[in-house]
């Protein structure tokens, strides 16, 4: 029984997938959101975001100047953004967070999420301060040092990846 | 395994001690801030279990205070404790019968030299959140209390000394915000969210100590196989093996591990590439030698402190051949007090002559009558062992578990037949690298996923 199990699967493993026009995308803050590399500007990246309900949307530069295509619709990084959200964490927990009901959705799948019509929010520019800090702490993963000390907490992680 | 009937008979007290460590797991989930009647009633059976130990007062006074609710950090502290000593006497009951299914012998436990407790004033933060989240209970957690832990962990990773309490609470804190808000949850997972919490509680306290070297060794060591462990932003491959120490004493269990925190998004064989330049063991593994240790670090646990400056490549060595020829004499590690707990089991076994099969999805072997679960679900995602080989196997290396009641094994490597001929395959065969086709793409696309992440920290990280 899940219940009683100590080594319970409570989130699914993501998925591997490329990192270059995306390399972080997180589901937090009641929102989906991320940062998305310009494609013009290999110095400039954008923080986007789509809320969870209410589908607000937003999107700017990491020193929060607005996208100029994020103006009544989604601009082409809040697509990239879902595109990926959907490889790493699967259609049907990004839906969940998101609440859209893929079955009333017409056609259903990922279309279902790229048609979403929100309004822009001013909540997601915010946010966008604090999401792409937490991107550079998930970058900072990288420098810190291994070890070969046991660490016997991990047994509760195990890979529980889905049968193959 | 020599005796597999006696994994199915029961350990006696197991289940009283479960139900009461059940009780206070199910009062975990409404939080200890204004217990009710039914939460304060498994504050009490607490106590009662432990009334016969050197925590009795301490819990007595604990489920007291918390039930007229005044729910302070010592008290939740000896609760953690009286949980932790209920599994911990669990986890005896279930090694007893380990030793008896293996039929080998189990080393003494020799304390480490004490060490100072270091960071206090982090260790100090992070019980302050733990106690936090336990009067929130898992139904009351939200996101600004889960990222009340955000700064200590980042603090802590830095800290190589807090590396097992940063990478738990990492972990811990990652699956709680993916639950959040928690009055929605429609399941709780509460025995593992208690176990976490409460090792957790434990690891953050003052005295709490990291396994040292207690001496060292020289020998020849014989991999057995790969056990991989990984959450969002950890990972940890132990190496299981046998050591035939070169002064003639017995041979030996032990294990080697290599940890690193990473971002979420390296994964499958990402994380082998991560690992690899730290343990050159892991090369070994894959192509089938032994090495020569000397003078290496080890725990009283049985846990090599791995530096390459103590090993060299040795002749091969077959995994199955080790298996078979060195396994059921070799003497098994002691388990250090504080580890006591029964997710921590994992006894290296070698099967065969059993009955494979298919229920409903998932595998089972039969050994000597007693059918055991197959754990697929802990094999590596980049490897080559697979489910359907699995169940199609002839003989197996695996590593003896055991969780919500039952015990299950955890295949490292297996034989099958293919073509006439035997063959093995490793789960943790691609930790060194690997040349089939397969593989070599995952190798290609994991390596350019931490190039681009390595660009980009380069570019915006020290701005």
């Amino acid at each position: 029984m899940w219940e009683r199990q100590s080594g319970a699967r409570v989130v699914a493993p993501a998925r591997p997938r490329k990192l270059a026009k995306v390399p972080f995308v997180e589901l937090a803050d009641g929102r989906l959101q991320g940062v998305v590399s310009s494609g013009s500007d290999i110095e400039r990246v954008y923080v986007s975001s789509i809320g969870a309900g209410d589908h607000a949307y937003s999107c700017s530069t990491n020193n929060n100047r607005p996208c100029g295509g994020a103006r009544g619709r989604m601009c082409k990084h809040l697509e990239a953004l879902i595109d990926e959200a959907i490889l790493q964490f699967g259609l049907d927990r990004v839906a969940r967070y998101l609440r859209v009901d893929l079955g009333a959705a017409p056609g259903g799948g990922p279309e279902a999420i790229r048609a979403l019509h929100g309004p822009a929010s001013t909540a997601g520019t915010a946010a966008a301060a604090p999401v792409f800090s937490r991107f550079l702490r998930h970058l900072a993963y990288l420098e810190l040092p291994p070890t070969t000390a046991p660490l016997p907490e991990m047994h509760w992680f195990p890979p529980r990846w889905a049968a193959r | 395994m020599t005796r597999a009937d006696v994994l199915g008979a029961p350990v006696p007290g197991l289940g009283e001690a479960l139900d009461v460590v059940t009780g206070l797991d199910r009062s975990l989930v409404a939080g200890l801030l204004r217990p009710a009647p039914a939460q304060a009633a498994a504050l009490v059976s607490l106590a009662e279990s432990v009334s016969g130990t050197p925590l009795a007062s301490r819990v007595a006074e604990a489920a007291e205070n918390v039930a007229a609710g005044a729910c302070g950090e010592d008290h939740l502290t000896a609760i953690a404790a009286a949980r932790m000593a209920l599994l911990g006497a669990v986890h005896d009951g279930l090694l007893g019968r380990v030793d008896e299914a293996t039929g080998r012998a189990r080393a003494d436990w020799t304390a480490p030299p004490a060490e100072e407790a270091c960071a206090p004033h982090l260790r100090a933060a992070a019980r302050s959140w733990l106690c936090d989240l336990a009067r929130a209970g898992w139904q009351g957690i939200d996101h600004d209390l889960v990222a009340g832990s955000a700064q200590v962990i980042s603090a802590m990773l830095a800290d190589l000394r807090l590396r097992r309490l940063a990478a738990l609470l990492d972990g811990f804190a990652a699956e709680l915000a993916a639950s959040c808000p928690g009055a929605a949850l429609e399941r709780v997972p509460e025995r593992r969210w208690a176990d976490l919490w409460s090792r957790a509680m434990l690891l953050a306290h003052p005295g709490a100590r990291d396994g040292l070297a207690s001496c060292t060794t020289t020998g020849r060591l014989l991999p057995l196989g790969i056990d991989l462990h990984e959450h969002a932003t950890a990972v940890q491959a132990q190496v299981h093996a046998v050591l035939e120490p070169a002064d003639g004493g017995p041979a030996r269990l032990v294990r080697a591990s290599v940890s690193a925190p990473k971002p979420d998004t390296v994964v499958g064989m990402g994380v082998w590439q991560l690992l690899r330049p730290h343990l050159s063991l892991l090369a070994a593994c894959g192509d089938g030698r032994s090495m020569d240790l000397a003078g290496m670090p080890v725990t009283g646990e049985g846990d090599l402190l791995w530096d390459d400056e103590h090993a060299r490549p040795g002749a091969p060595a077959d995994a199955f051949a080790t298996a078979r020829a060195a396994l059921a004499g070799a003497v098994t590690p002691a388990v250090a007090p504080l580890d006591r707990h029964p997710v921590r089991i994992c006894e290296p076994v070698f099967l065969d002559g059993y009955t494979a099969g298919t229920d409903d999805g998932a595998v089972t072997f039969t050994v000597a009558g007693q059918r055991l679960a197959v754990d697929v679900g802990r094999l590596p995602s980049a490897g080559p062992l697979t489910h359907a080989l699995v169940a199609a196997s002839t003989s197996c290396i695996a590593l003896l578990r055991w969780d919500a009641g039952a015990f299950t094994v955890q295949p490292l490597a297996v034989e099958t037949t293919v073509r006439q001929q035997t063959a093995a395959v490793h789960a943790g065969a691609w930790a060194g690298g690997t040349t089939q086709t397969a593989g070599v793409r995952a190798e290609r696309a994991a390596a350019e996923a931490v190039t681009v992440l390595r660009e980009r920290a380069g570019r915006l990280l020290r701005r």
